[in-house]
């Protein structure tokens, strides 16, 4: 990990402590369904957390985000109440869509968080249209896109980054490019990376370490820094791993055990670990406190998610229309 | 208010035009809009020329234009874009269906979608398949869109501004035969009501439900069944969702006998959704079964001998009224 600057020390530690906030609340949310708690699916963002953290450092609050069905990780890093996400989990009154979405459009828009969502690539026009709204009416803010490598091969991605780039609209598209598309792995449904995708739009595309949250944030940094001058899109092509399959009951027997093994090392939670060490910038003590704040936080979330009461039947018919 | 005499293409672009004065979030786009003027001239009625940064022309993208949308709206604009024939807008289904459709919902009400997707409809000039279609039942079908499909340059101007103004995503369809119909048109801004059905025509002994182009070819028919004594009523829908089922029901408390109108094709079409209502909910009001006259379970055909077997005429209505009366 190349860290040229001092002054990223606190913001390391920060990075750290919101990563493992990530980590705990899918770990928690991880354990509750298996015991059959929780109903529909369950996505984990665990492995990928440096991205949401990194990215999410260098954003203001009133800058817009889009997501997709693995999307918790992104609410936390923006700022969103974990007791309200368990509560969305478990299709309570006190989640944020009142229990009508669950973990698939999990969204707080106070945040300017538009969403998770359940169609792979949808995010890509949403956000893609935030840039719009940033362009023409909130001048200076701008619009990130969180998408799946597989998402790319959607003709949404197509058509949204040809209007990004003929508009010059104020977007971010950052890829979490974990090699896999639900099973099938990016060799068999990609010939070139994904970052060299942006080429066919005339904006650039990088390649970014996605496990190493410092090289992260100063990608989101520079991308963000060219949005909000009016330069145009960035595309970043954020190489990382889920730690489990796409699902939870997914058991990922499609994936190299070896393969597997070598990317658990670079765990992004390892790397910026080993890194405040060796600097001196923490202590095992240190981030061993943060981990056992993480976890009171989880169990105290999880326990005003699991107990706010279920919907009343009249929920159904409320919000199909607003006015 | 004055009237002025205009066509029902110059009222769209009229409504644009007051709505963008009013209201810096309005934008319109999609493709050829700009410098070309729309292909049906739309946005060429001085919208452009009014607008030329707020009117933007996009790529072929159906999908980007109608998803873009939803992030703006979402983000706090009021984009009124515009997919040039229906026949395109499936390709954007998942953006009006699955996203902007459900944005308020399916996040508990936190976001709003006020946006317009306008789009022209119909057949009659020979257009074919891919060109032609009316496919309003597909979105009726889906809730948290509204439906609005406008009859005449009045309703078209009216709706359109009503439309803007609503905070949900609505599908306004115009049918492109009725672009160049004249009619009497209030200057300046005024509302048009959605959900509100209009009694084109009072009669006593039948009721022809209908909307868009079919509402002239039924008053053409009403005019045929005058001749023969037969008081045909003439009721304008206006919009499909929300349906202004009291004005139905009403209506057949007066006349006792159901025809339902419309150019899409019969089966799965929206008339299936009014005979049920009429059925279900005015079941004692009717005196007769209720009778529906639709386009075929066809493609819409490229040859004008064919294109005019495919299309619903007033002698088609009028048969229709006769067999229902005996």
């Amino acid at each position: 990990m190349a860290v040229e600057n001092a002054a990223l020390k606190p913001t390391l530690l920060d990075l750290y402590r919101t990563m493992t906030r990530i980590r705990t609340f899918e770990e928690t949310a991880h354990k509750e369904f298996l015991k059959g708690k929780m109903p529909g699916f369950l996505h984990l963002y665990s492995g990928q957390e440096a991205i949401a953290a990194g990215v999410m450092s260098v954003l203001q609050p009133d800058d817009y985000i889009s997501s997709h069905h693995r999307g918790h990780g992104h609410l936390i890093a923006k700022g969103a109440d974990t007791g309200r996400m368990f509560a969305e989990l478990f299709g309570r009154v006190d989640g944020f869509c009142r229990g009508k979405g669950g973990s698939m459009h999990i969204a707080d828009s106070s945040l300017n968080i538009l969403g998770a969502n359940g169609v792979v690539g949808a995010c890509v026009h949403i956000g893609t249209g935030a840039a719009f709204a940033c362009k023409h009416k909130h001048r200076g803010r701008v619009s990130v896109i969180f998408l799946g490598d597989a998402a790319t091969n959607r003709g949404t991605f197509h058509e949204a980054l040809n209007l990004a780039a003929i508009w010059d609209l104020p977007a971010v598209y950052v890829v979490e490019n974990n090699l896999y598309g639900v099973a099938n792995c990016q060799r068999d449904y990609m010939k070139v990376e994904v970052a060299g995708r942006a080429a066919g739009y005339g904006f650039p595309g990088v390649t970014v370490d996605g496990n190493d949250v410092a090289a992260v944030r100063e990608a989101a940094g520079q991308a963000v820094a060219r949005a909000r001058a009016g330069q145009g899109p960035t595309l970043l092509d954020c190489r990382t791993w889920r730690h489990w399959g796409h699902f939870i009951g997914d058991a990922a027997a499609y994936r190299d055990p070896e393969e597997h093994k070598a990317w658990l090392k670079r765990d992004p939670l390892i790397l910026a670990a080993d890194l405040l060490r060796s600097e001196k910038w923490a202590t095992q003590a240190d981030l061993d406190r943060i981990q056992a704040e993480a976890e009171e936080e989880m169990l105290a979330a999880l326990d005003f998610g699991k107990n706010s009461p279920l919907p009343g039947k009249e929920e159904l018919y409320t919000h199909v229309y607003t006015g | 208010m004055a009237n002025i005499t205009m066509n029902y293409a110059e009222a769209v672009a009229d409504a644009l035009k007051l709505e963008m004065r009013r209201d810096p979030d309005v934008y319109v786009y999609g493709e050829d809009v700009g410098k070309f003027g729309g292909s049906f001239g739309v946005t060429g009625y001085g919208v452009f020329e009014e607008f030329p940064d707020r009117v933007l022309d996009t790529p072929i993208s159906e999908t980007a234009i109608v998803g873009t949308a939803v992030g703006a709206a979402a983000a706090g604009m009021r984009p009124c874009v515009e997919i040039l024939f229906m026949d395109f807008l499936p390709i954007a289904m998942d953006e009006l269906c699955n996203q902007a459709a459900k944005f308020h919902y399916m996040f508990g009400g936190q976001m709003k979608c006020p946006m317009v997707v306008r789009t022209a409809l119909g057949a009659g000039m020979g257009a074919a398949a891919h060109h032609s279609q009316s496919l309003e039942a597909m979105l009726c079908h889906i809730p948290g869109l509204k439906t609005v499909i406008p009859a005449t340059p009045y309703d078209a101007k009216g709706l359109l501004i009503s439309s803007i103004r609503d905070d949900n995503p609505v599908a306004f369809l115009e049918h492109k035969m009725l672009y160049s119909l004249k009619g009497e048109v209030p200057e300046g801004d005024y509302t048009v009501p959605i959900g509100k059905a209009d009694l084109k025509r009072e009669g006593t002994d039948v009721t022809l439900v209908c909307y868009s182009s079919m509402v002239h070819r039924c008053l053409e028919a009403a005019d045929g069944l005058e001749k023969d004594g037969v008081h045909a009523e003439v009721l304008d829908l206006r919009t499909l969702i929300p349906m202004d089922k009291d004005a139905i029901l009403n209506s057949l408390a007066k006349t006792h006998r159901l025809v339902i109108v419309h150019e899409a094709c019969l089966t799965g079409g929206f008339g299936g959704e009014i005979a049920a209502i009429a059925a279900g909910e005015g079941f004692d009001l009717l005196d007769a079964p209720i009778v529906r006259v639709a386009g075929p379970d066809t493609p819409v055909p490229f040859s004008p001998a064919l294109e005019a077997e495919f299309l619903v005429n007033a002698p088609r209505i009028i048969a229709a009224v006769r067999g229902l009366l005996g």
